[in-house]
């Protein structure tokens, strides 16, 4: 009998099968766990927590020698520079965030529009060379962007989409199709086939079928994709800083990227513009958490 | 009216043939399964016909027009799935009701259908659940519902029964055919499970790696098998099978017995032949016209009755007694054969030499 999507995202006990893993201290966690554990949280959080307190420290306590990790005073300055200009407008930083989350959301848009029917085309019908075409939609995954950054500049520079947000977004949303269809094709394999087979023996088209009965229980796995696809398009910098120039147009990365150097570097700045470049992507994974996990482990379990 | 007719129905995936020239004619009305161990194509049959497989080959005609190319929607079937396909998200009402919404029903109407169907399947009191909080049992009633809440040309059953424990499987069997008399419309019916097919059916199609192998009412599916592989399908316990060829008066057996020779058969001398026997046609008790010597090889039995397992030469013949039965392995048995119920089949082509002479 086949698992329901339902029952296979639910919020009930996890059906994990692996056994217990194998304690060194009896109950709970040895003290070694906890060690090990703790070294590599702090390992793995300092940066983090560093940029955190330089964008709520005074100027000189972020240049203070020795470093001050604790009893400094606390400023939201840098906060207020990163969206208010000098002049007391908006700031470039402003823009930028706002170019950002355009070409972000937009290219995550269309390439789940674009990317999720293309999955389960290629899931549920008899399209020639499915193997073949599949790959080649991977291997365009192969090359880092670096490596293809200079041909499209080129490119981009005679059809005029250089240092334009439609530029970026189409560039995004071609490097998030390919993504978009292997992540989705996985979800659509583990929804029968047969749902979409009885919703056409009722009297549905083979696209009603699709809309009303698999779309509903593919959500989570599209939450999941368009997660992953956000976060690409929100981080990316190579083609941002390579295809883009101006402040009206420049993304986010680049445009944080372009405070330090110069004489003076303002570090304040730049962690206080780092942390409001990294809420958006926390926020949102935390909203769609559950999806994500049930997206995740849903398209790694086999029925 | 509601007659399916399948002609030469052709599909392969990749390098297996599923389906390799399937001619059904489904009578209107007609209780008609399709039979055959698993890997047969029995289901792609049955998806073919509902127009879920693009054929390679063939042509399906409903009611006397080609539906070959015909969308499912278009082709007024209902279709009940072996694993039922239910909609998770989906109530068991709104799962009944989806054949009417798609047909545009009004929602008084939808509401007096599924009423009427869930009834007669007596599941009015789980309407409100979803697939998940239904048992195995539960779910399948509500699929059939689903498709027998409109009246279409045909249904199409993919194994209905195959999910559900023994009890309930027997339960519906008696209710799936007090339900097709009642409402006379064309059943067609895929199963690998014999009885089912032996019990249910009016017509009975045997269809083996792709090819229809007979078809028949149940009775002369089981007692004029058309060829050896049937034979040995249909029956349980199974046919027992001896090589043998017809000498002058005589069958003359591969492992050194001899019988007389039944009057029917039209096979000539020294031809390599395989003579089938039911285990109800053979005896252990003194019955019949003829008789063949073994040992006891092992006896099992059933409750009502024991199959005695008896070795001629290397050849194992079942042989169905009472339950009272007893011996030891090893003991020398004498098997009475009733010839005029036996085969013969040509041990090359495996068909049936059986028909010509009865």
């Amino acid at each position: 009998m086949a698992v329901s999507v339902d029952e296979a995202v639910s919020t009930g006990p996890a059906r994990d099968r692996t056994p217990p893993a194998r304690r060194l201290g009896g109950r709970g966690r040895s003290a070694l766990e906890v060690a090990l554990l703790t070294v590599l949280a702090v390992v793995m959080l300092f940066p983090v927590l560093w940029m955190i307190e330089t964008s709520i420290k005074e100027n000189r306590d972020v240049y203070a020698v020795p470093a001050q990790f604790f009893g400094f005073t606390v400023t939201m300055d840098h906060f207020k520079d990163v969206f208010v200009g000098p002049d007391g407008g908006r700031s470039a930083l402003s823009v930028a965030f706002l170019n950002s989350a355009v070409v972000a959301g937009v290219s995550t848009v269309l390439a789940t529009v674009l990317g999720v029917p293309a999955a389960w085309a290629y899931s549920r019908l008899a399209v020639k060379a499915r193997k073949d075409q599949l790959f080649f939609i991977l291997s365009t995954r192969f090359m880092p962007p670096v490596v293809v950054v200079i041909p499209i500049f080129l490119m981009y520079r005679q059809v005029g989409l250089i240092d334009s947000k439609l530029g970026l977004i189409l560039i995004y949303t071609a490097f998030n199709v390919p993504f978009t269809i292997w992540m989705m094709k996985g979800f659509v394999d583990e929804v029968p086939a047969e749902y979409e087979d009885a919703a056409m023996l009722d009297g549905y088209t083979r696209l009603q079928a699709f809309w009303r009965f698999t779309l509903p229980l593919l959500v989570p796995g599209i939450a999941a994709t368009a997660v992953f696809a956000l976060i690409f398009s929100w981080n990316e910098f190579v083609f941002a800083i390579f295809l883009t120039s101006s402040d009206s147009v420049r993304t986010a990365p680049p445009a944080i990227a372009g405070l330090i150097g110069g004489t003076t570097t303002d570090w304040g700045l730049v962690a206080a513009a780092s942390v409001v470049f990294a809420l958006p992507v926390l926020v949102f994974a935390y909203l769609v958490r559950k999806h994500l996990v049930a997206g995740v482990t849903l398209g790694a379990v086999r029925r | 009216m509601g007659t399916v007719a399948a002609h030469g129905l052709c599909k392969s995936f990749g390098k297996v043939q599923a389906l390799d020239g399937v001619t059904l004619d489904v009578p209107d009305g007609s209780f008609f399964v399709v039979l055959g161990p698993s890997g047969a194509g029995k289901t792609t049959t049955l998806r073919a016909i509902a127009g879920l497989e693009k054929l390679d080959a063939g042509s399906v005609h409903l009611d006397g027009r080609d539906a070959t190319g015909d969308a499912p929607a278009d082709r007024d079937l209902a279709m009940v799935f072996q694993n039922y396909a239910l909609y998770p998200r989906h109530t068991a009402y709104e799962n009944i009701a989806s054949p009417l919404r798609a047909r545009r029903c009004s929602s008084s109407e939808i509401a007096a259908a599924v009423e009427r169907m869930s009834r007669l399947l007596h599941i009015d009191r789980l309407l409100q659940r979803r697939p998940a909080q239904l048992s195995g049992g539960e779910m399948q009633r509500v699929a059939l519902a689903r498709a027998l809440v409109r009246s279409p040309r045909a249904f199409l059953m993919d194994e209905p029964l195959t999910n559900l424990d023994l009890k309930l499987r027997v339960e519906m069997r008696t209710e799936l055919t007090r339900i097709h008399r009642s409402l006379g419309a064309t059943f067609v019916y895929v199963t690998n499970d014999q009885v089912e097919a032996l019990s249910m059916a009016d017509q009975v199609a045997v269809l083996k790696e792709g090819k229809v192998q007979q078809v028949g009412t149940p009775t002369e599916v089981y007692e004029r098998p058309a060829n050896q592989w049937v034979a040995g399908f249909v029956g349980s316990p199974p046919i027992s099978l001896l090589a043998c060829h017809a000498e002058g008066d005589r069958l003359v057996g591969a492992q050194g017995w001899t019988l007389p020779r039944p009057r029917w058969t039209t096979a000539e001398d020294g031809r390599a032949l395989l003579l089938g026997v039911r285990a109800e046609d053979l005896s252990v008790e003194q019955r019949g016209n003829a008789s063949l010597s073994g040992q006891l090889y092992g006896l099992e039995p059933l409750g009502d009755r024991t199959v005695v397992d008896v070795q001629v030469g290397s050849e194992i013949l079942k042989v169905k007694a009472r339950p009272t039965v007893t011996g030891t392995p090893g003991e020398r048995v004498q098997v009475t054969v009733d010839l005029d119920r036996a085969h013969l089949f040509d041990a090359d082509t495996g068909l049936s030499l059986s028909e010509a002479g009865r």
